[in-house]
């Protein structure tokens, strides 16, 4: 069409500038800063890659990932496992589907630290609701949040929060499935377990990938549920807590930076890693 | 022969019935177990909201039939909950306003137009999602402190509108690029130029992916504890979820309080979820969030 051009220009151009200013400018200063030694914003010395060196021998930032790994395990056998789980149950059945579909979703539009200050009251030594529970049955109280306890208590929350939103991911991708697969395999005479592991996981392989993918980024985005529930005490920092600490609270800004710019390379790498690990011929029909 | 045969099937039926019946009741006790665990603590959480601390504290499971108030009019007294609550709106409702004009534009403009570059712009946005919120805190904020829009709306607003921006543009123009072309030249013969063409026909039939996308950018922005907390975090300013944060530190052991700071915050966001849950689906359906 004629005058196009000035379309295209007029119409990318706000999104485009609020994002250069707020999101790319940030990030390469980020990655600028990463190489500086900073005290507050205006004393800064050239360091090269001694930030980078420094990591290596950090140990609290090795906890940090060990810690963050940690989580990112359980968010991927739970809360993706329970998600397809229920998704095929779901899947299956015939009436009350559009009930346990809005009720699965409600943690999703509860923000996590609403939720985090609920754990915070589920866990409390001395009233929360889970050691009144314990009580009743007169079993000793437990110190949910120590040493041994706390990153697994802070786990539940979190894969907890975003267990319907993959579910509702699997199941949109479930009803996709074209019924002739279904019948097919009906007069094959393949039903319950098999159908599923034979049929349904490998015709939604693609979205499982995609799935993995949101929650190997997710996991490394963990802030508040740490830092509302344990401000990252007791063997809970999180890579999230963690930088956020180092730049925040230190308001050591270079080395904040160098700790970012190590979370984005480490979640590109995993991302990847998994995404090769789940290599597989995409089905299209 | 033939009896034994039809016999034979109706026993198999019967069996392959009951079979069928003692696998669905099972696949209705688990998902009926796990919603549970979501409609439970909601429950629990606004039912010991009416209650005062020491009940919470050594009766959390009985129902507050006697509803005491006290812990409300400590919210909006002493921790002033009004205000900000009245931030949040404030600041949400402009991020997805400006997330929503500037992503539609855009989305407009890449899922209709053919021009060279569209395959950088689209490899950039997809590089832009793995960029997240730590990566770019530290210059931000010396940049609004700068400009001194620290502890002010805006200081919130413009981050997290940047921050959503890439998510909105990829739903919206997946889903803008579906609309049939005809329409367009249609629109075209009437005379239309872009601009109009855009706001009279494209936005009003891609609707519903406008008001998903709205949803989710709602959601993110107004639960978005870690910008509000660098960015935003005086009195007067604060969005709920950093009062939430100072609550915990400050009257962590007001059981009641607490109660009813998490209900207050979670509640709206809930009745707007049940009146809206068909759209989220829906938007979700639409391979919406395919990243």
């Amino acid at each position: 069409m004629k005058g196009d051009r000035k379309y295209i220009w007029m119409f990318l151009l706000p999104a485009a500038v609020i994002m250069a200013i707020f999101l790319y400018y940030p990030f390469f200063k980020s990655l600028y800063l990463s190489f500086y030694r900073t005290t507050g914003f205006f004393d800064k010395r050239f360091v090269g890659w001694n930030n980078y060196e420094r990591l290596f021998s950090d140990e609290l930032l090795g906890a940090a990932t060990l810690n963050t790994l940690e989580v990112m395990l359980y968010v991927l056998v739970f809360q993706v496992g329970i998600a397809l789980v229920l998704a095929v149950l779901v899947d299956s059945i015939r009436k009350g589907k559009d009930f346990y579909r809005t009720v699965f979703f409600f943690p999703v539009v509860i923000s996590g630290t609403a939720i985090s200050l609920l754990f915070v009251l589920f866990y409390n030594y001395n009233f929360g609701l889970l050691n009144n529970l314990l009580a009743q049955f007169n079993i000793e109280k437990v110190l949910w949040l120590d040493q041994g306890n706390a990153l697994k208590a802070i786990s539940i929350p979190t894969v907890w929060h975003y267990v319907g939103f993959y579910f509702i991911l699997f199941l949109t991708a479930m009803s996709k499935i074209p019924s002739d697969y279904y019948e097919a395999a009906k007069l094959e005479g393949i039903s319950g377990l098999k159908k599923t592991t034979m049929l349904t996981i490998p015709l939604i392989m693609s979205d499982i990938k995609v799935v993995i993918t949101l929650a190997i980024t997710g996991t490394l985005k963990v802030f508040e549920f740490v830092w509302v529930i344990t401000r990252g005490q007791n063997g809970t920092e999180v890579l999230g807590t963690y930088m956020y600490k180092k730049a925040m609270v230190d308001q050591n800004f270079g080395y904040g930076s160098a700790v970012a710019i190590y979370m984005v390379i480490f979640g590109v790498v995993l991302a990847l890693v998994a995404n090769r690990l789940l290599k597989r011929d995409e089905i299209t029909y | 022969m033939e009896p034994t045969i039809v016999a034979e099937q109706q026993k198999q039926q019967v069996i392959h019935k009951k079979r069928w019946k003692a696998s669905s009741v099972i696949i209705y006790i688990i998902l009926t177990a796990w919603s549970l665990t979501t409609i439970y603590p909601l429950f629990w959480i606004v039912n010991n909201s009416f209650k005062v601390s020491r009940d919470v504290m050594n009766d959390s499971f009985s129902i507050a039939w006697n509803p005491v108030w006290t812990n409300y009019e400590n919210a909006f007294e002493r921790i002033n909950i009004g205000r900000s609550y009245m931030n949040s709106l404030i600041m949400s409702f402009s991020t997805v306003f400006l997330v929503l004009l500037l992503g539609g534009l855009a989305a407009y403009v890449l899922s209709r137009f053919q021009f060279q570059g569209k395959r950088t712009i689209y490899s950039v946005l997809y590089a832009t999602l793995l960029i997240p919120a730590f990566a770019t805190v530290v210059p931000v904020y010396e940049l609004l402190i700068q400009t001194s829009l620290v502890n002010t709306y805006w200081g919130l607003i413009l981050p997290q509108t940047a921050g959503n921006l890439t998510f909105a543009i990829l739903v919206i123009a997946g889903y803008m690029s579906t609309i049939p072309k005809e329409l367009e030249e249609a629109a075209f013969m009437d005379g239309c130029n872009r601009w109009q063409m855009f706001y009279r026909i494209f936005v009003p039939i891609s609707r519903p992916v406008f008001a998903s996308a709205s949803i989710f950018v709602f959601l993110w922005s107004y639960n978005d504890l870690f910008s509000a907390l660098i960015f935003v975090n005086k009195e007067n300013v604060r969005p709920i979820v950093a009062l939430l944060n100072e609550i915990s530190s400050q009257y962590g052991t007001d059981f009641g309080l607490m109660a009813t700071a998490v209900s207050l915050t979670v509640i709206p966001v809930f009745l707007v979820y049940l009146m809206i849950s068909k759209y989220i689906q829906k938007g979700l359906t639409e391979g919406a969030v395919k990243g």
